[in-house]
């Protein structure tokens, strides 16, 4: 049994049981991360928070994902953990898909590149809630008034035509920031941060 | 808490506060007044008519982080005392508690304006009449339920399961409560009053969480137990 304790965790949410393997033999090699999960799809709901929960590092292959929602992989993954993602070059896609990931592996990186690769992720994550501060964006904000007023996560996404799965990061990242989970305490938040008015609330 | 120390009957009353004196408020619940000199535990149960274990099983869960009852306990405790416990907590929580709140929360508002105070208020009713909400059912149909259950009557199709299942979380608002009253109240608000409301919510925090686990981890087990026997008395 290889000794992993003190290694970065890394879940793996792969279809292909050769990457998967792949990826298990760099960390046996190389030390200083391990597999914690492998995952070939999102189906089981239970499964995929238990197996992405506890990871540093969430290694994805876009194809797991429906065409439409490859541009939202981020997003989707957010909701499970706050891991950082590190996207899989297994296909092509535009530029702009690739750069929601904190780092990119191609199938064809040599193992000491994986690594550094998968370092660079994990530092770029953990120092990320200090640059974005705790205050509340712009973007949250207009989602905060918007619940406030007693509007759904599907009304809200079409408003601002972003995806329901937007709305949903939006939504945990104002609870994180706040504190506060219910949506009456959410509007006594927006009231008495003047970004509503008293006649707004039903 | 510590966790190298075990509740004894044996014990002096008066130790047991000093190792946890949030039990002070136990005691008033189960009827045990102060003033009670060298009484031992098991002296005290036997004066208010309460079981040494239904004494110990409630104590334990508010002391012990993580508690967990050992079946032989559950087994000799009684679910009536666990209930007039949960009864009596209930009328402290409405009557004392929430009222306690509500007038230092009041005094906290008095400077703030009126749409703030007004919404303010609004998120403490709606909490308030959750929280009764929560509690009335416990007393209209689950112990009711428990106590048809002692006398060996019909069960209506009921059982603890669904009340398991239904056991909502309370603790959301208060949550919310706290960090608006910590964190984005205006700065008009007299400080010492604020943090006068906020020991307050801390308090009933504390509090209502240890309420719930007494429900969930003593009386839920011990109904589960009375249901099996008298499935079994049916079965005969």
């Amino acid at each position: 049994m290889m000794n992993t304790s003190g290694r970065k965790k890394v879940a793996l949410l792969v279809p292909s049981v050769l990457v998967a393997r792949g990826f298990e033999s760099v960390f046996t090699d190389l030390g200083e991360f391990c597999v914690s999960g492998v995952l070939s799809d999102l189906g089981n709901a239970a499964e995929v928070r238990m197996k992405l929960g506890g990871a540093d590092v969430v290694v994805v292959d876009p194809v797991v994902f429906e065409y439409t929602l490859r541009g939202n992989v981020r997003s989707v993954i957010s909701q499970y953990s706050d891991a950082a993602v590190v996207g899989l070059q297994s296909i092509s896609m535009s530029d702009e898909a690739w750069k929601q990931y904190d780092e990119v592996v191609n199938i064809y990186d040599a193992p000491p590149v994986i690594i550094r690769k998968l370092r660079s992720a994990l530092s770029s994550r953990t120092e990320l809630p200090k640059l974005e501060g705790e205050e509340l964006s712009a973007r949250e904000k207009e989602i905060l008034v918007c619940v406030a007023k007693g509007m759904l996560n599907k009304e809200i996404a079409d408003y601002y035509n972003i995806s329901i799965y937007t709305v949903i990061t939006h939504r945990k990242n104002i609870t994180r920031k706040t504190g506060i989970r219910t949506v009456a305490g959410l509007t006594v938040y927006a009231l008495l941060n003047n970004l509503i008015d008293y006649s707004a609330i039903e | 808490m510590r966790q190298d120390m075990t509740i004894e009957p044996s014990m002096k009353l008066a130790d047991l506060i000093e190792l946890n004196y949030k039990l002070l408020d136990v005691l008033s619940r189960l009827g045990i007044g102060l003033g009670f000199g060298e009484h031992t535990i098991a002296e005290a149960c036997s004066v208010s008519g309460i079981s040494e274990s239904s004494f110990l099983l409630i104590c334990n869960e508010y002391t012990f982080d993580g508690y967990v009852p050992a079946p032989e306990l559950l087994a000799s405790g009684n679910a009536e005392d666990i209930m007039r416990y949960l009864h009596n907590s209930h009328i402290y929580y409405m009557d004392r508690e929430m009222a306690h709140l509500r007038s230092s929360l009041e005094s906290l508002l008095v400077p703030v304006d009126t749409a703030q105070k007004m919404v303010v208020e609004k998120f403490f009713s709606d909490y308030k009449a959750e929280v009764k909400n929560h509690f009335d059912y416990e007393e209209d149909v689950v112990f009711p339920y428990v106590d048809a259950l002692l006398e060996g009557k019909n069960r209506n199709g009921y059982s603890i399961v669904q009340f398991e299942e239904n056991h909502s979380n309370i603790d959301e608002k208060l949550n919310d409560l706290k960090n608006i009253v910590m964190k984005y109240l205006p700065e008009v608000c007299d400080p010492l009053l604020r943090n006068d409301v906020l020991y307050h919510i801390f308090y009933l925090e504390e509090d209502l969480h240890h309420h719930t686990l007494i429900e969930d981890n003593v009386l839920v087990p011990m109904v589960d137990l009375l249901e099996r026997k008298s499935g079994k008395e049916v079965m005969k």
